[in-house]
């Protein structure tokens, strides 16, 4: 057998860090289980108009504050019948589908802040690296600036200005949490750029825009992916917590902030209407983290 | 290290001047104002309202007014609070928040380390197991989940041992005592101590496997002294640089704290301020804050030099 034939029937295929890195994630438990119950939790906000046949703003007259015919506590007042399965808060809103709202609100604020984040993170931590000298530490001065105020008071007064705007709260919570990001990103960048590849690539008269696109963001990629996950619950929580406190989306509409607001003033009588909410809220959040644990993990496999 | 520290506190001067503008300005630029009501004042009230508080100005000269009135401690008037200035609301307010904060801060650091030692000693056994989920749990889940749940089974169903009736307030102050300390502070301290031990874990594993702990060792030293005399104290240098985060950590979770427990703190009247345009206040107490968090890093930075021989501040 020649060695081109041996070849041609052996072929070998590399792999790459993101092959191994799938392969050991997919051996997570947590983060599989956390995947699979977030995507249900995600499906099911994205249908929750079709799951029941109240909307999230229906006021059910006959059934204000009840409790859901499966609850445990005996005392309950009322019984709120089969349909609403969360039972029904102080104006007889159907809990269950304002769970689902508040879930809708919550995964996309979610997912936008932590994309506003992201750009200007990357964007921000790439130039400032990439620049280094003098520019470099304007920009993290800045950075550590902001970061010697406590991020929620920025947005408070940010919600402030934005007068509790929907969309604008988005920008606000991600304009604000990109400072990690940025930090991340210009450590990585700073690595990365003194390797020889990038040397080749000016010695072969790439421009800095093209260098900085080509070759540093595709290689800072990996802590960048594995710092999202560990975003998207922070932004959440932010979101919520915006909401507690009465800053955040407002009514009829709804979030999980709202509603556990709203079930802790009512807790002695309707403790069904903290429960759901915060427990759902919780396994969201569990989700998140067992993701982002797996995935740094399963790119960053120093600790096995 | 007396100079390093006089320097650290020299440039914390700058820093605190750059948030004073960055949030004046931001407040400025909030619509509505704090003498917005229903009903629109008679033009000369509010004529006179204004130019009461500095408000009849351009922006940039109250800025001018209100910096020259800082760099005498003085935060000037509240706006909506009526008679009272801000330094006297913060004066009210911040012993309370301080004693809460200080608890949380305590409690955390002793659970935390003690949690995060016995997980690193047995680690990847039950123990290891039984703590990090509880760390995980009490990272996950937010204050605003934790302070209703707690309040609901400790102060409103209640717990009964032995006879004794031990269902805890679910608010109030009443000058810091101690049954109506308990549960703030615990909601307060969760996410700390878990994250605390997370940490704590984390380096102890590295300490352990380091080669002066197997020279300890080797020499015959017991066990006991091994870990608190020799790898304890190497071990605890990350948790050292983690305070000022963590009090940080525990100034955002007072705010809801103090607002479910009504406890008279500052971190109430930050959010009440910025609701209702009070922009002294809110001012007051993000300088406040910010202080505290420059002035807690400074110490940590401080405390490391001193825990770390290695690290050496003189030039």
């Amino acid at each position: 057998m020649t060695i081109a034939a041996f070849d041609q029937t052996h072929e070998v295929r590399g792999r790459s860090l993101w092959v191994d890195a799938r392969s050991r994630l997919l051996k997570n438990k947590a983060a599989i289980v956390g995947t699979a119950v977030l995507a249900l939790i995600a499906a099911a906000a994205a249908m929750a108009p079709l799951l029941s046949i109240y909307g999230y703003s229906d006021v059910d007259y006959g059934n204000v504050s009840c409790a859901p015919d499966w609850w445990p506590d005996a005392g309950a007042v009322c019984r709120a019948g089969g349909t609403h399965w969360f039972g029904t808060d102080s104006l007889g809103r159907d809990l269950f589908v304002r769970v689902l709202f508040g879930a809708r609100v919550s995964l996309a604020v979610g997912l936008v802040a932590t994309l506003v984040s992201l750009l200007i993170g990357v964007a921000y931590g790439t130039i400032a690296g990439f620049a280094g000298g003098r520019l470099d530490g304007l920009m993290m001065r800045f950075v550590d600036l902001l970061y010697s105020l406590p991020y929620i008071f920025l947005v408070i007064i940010l919600m402030v200005i934005f007068d509790r705007n929907f969309f604008l709260m988005f920008a606000a919570i991600g304009a604000v949490e990109w400072l990690t990001m940025a930090r991340i990103v210009r450590g990585q960048t700073l690595s990365v750029k003194e390797k020889e590849f990038i040397e080749a690539a000016r010695a072969a008269g790439v421009s800095g825009a093209g260098i900085m696109h080509r070759h540093i963001v595709p290689n800072v990629i990996g802590p960048v992916v594995v710092y999202i996950t560990l975003t998207i619950p922070n932004v959440i929580l932010a979101e919520s917590f915006l909401s507690f406190l009465g800053l955040g989306i407002q009514e009829p509409l709804t979030s999980w902030g709202v509603l556990i607001a709203e079930g802790a003033g009512q807790m002695d009588s309707a403790p069904w209407a903290l429960f759901f909410p915060s427990f759902v809220m919780g396994v969201t959040l569990f989700c998140f983290n067992f993701i982002g644990d797996g995935l740094r993990d399963a790119l960053d496999p120093k600790d096995r | 290290m007396p100079a390093y520290a006089a320097r650290r506190l020299l440039s914390a001067i700058p820093t605190l001047f750059a948030i004073v503008t960055l949030a004046f300005f931001m407040m400025r630029i909030a619509p509505g104002g704090p003498f917005d009501t229903q009903r629109r004042l008679p033009a000369e009230i509010e004529h006179n309202l204004q130019a009461a508080y500095d408000l009849d100005k351009p922006v940039y000269v109250q800025y001018f007014h209100y910096v020259e009135r800082l760099c005498h401690f003085d935060f000037g008037p509240s706006f909506r609070t009526k008679d009272f200035t801000v330094s006297q609301l913060i004066a009210s307010g911040l012993p309370v928040s301080l004693r809460l904060g200080l608890a949380a801060l305590i409690i955390s650091i002793v659970f935390g380390i003690s949690l995060g030692i016995v997980a690193a000693l047995r680690q990847n056994r039950p123990a290891d197991y039984g703590v990090m989920s509880l760390a995980m749990i009490g990272i996950t889940l937010p204050t605003f989940v934790t302070a209703p749940i707690l309040t609901l089974i400790f102060g409103i169903y209640g717990i009964r041992l032995f006879g004794v009736d031990l269902t805890l307030p679910v608010g109030g102050w009443h000058d810091g005592a101690l049954a109506n300390m308990i549960l703030p502070v615990t909601v307060l301290a969760l996410p700390q101590i878990g994250i605390i031990a997370r940490l704590v874990r984390g380096s102890m594993i590295e300490v352990l496997r380091s080669n002066f702990v197997r020279t300890a060792r080797a020499k015959g030293l017991p066990g006991r002294l091994v870990i608190f005399r020799h790898a304890l104290r190497a071990a605890l240098l990350p948790l050292v640089s983690y305070l000022g985060p963590a009090v940080a950590g525990l100034l955002t979770g007072s705010l809801i704290v103090e607002r479910i427990f009504g406890i008279p703190g500052i971190g109430r009247y930050f959010v009440e301020g910025a609701i209702n345009r009070d922009y002294t206040l809110v001012l007051g107490v993000v300088i406040c804050y910010a202080a505290l968090i420059i002035l807690l890093n400074l110490l940590a930075d401080l405390l490391y030099a001193l825990l770390d021989p290695r690290v050496s501040y003189a030039r």
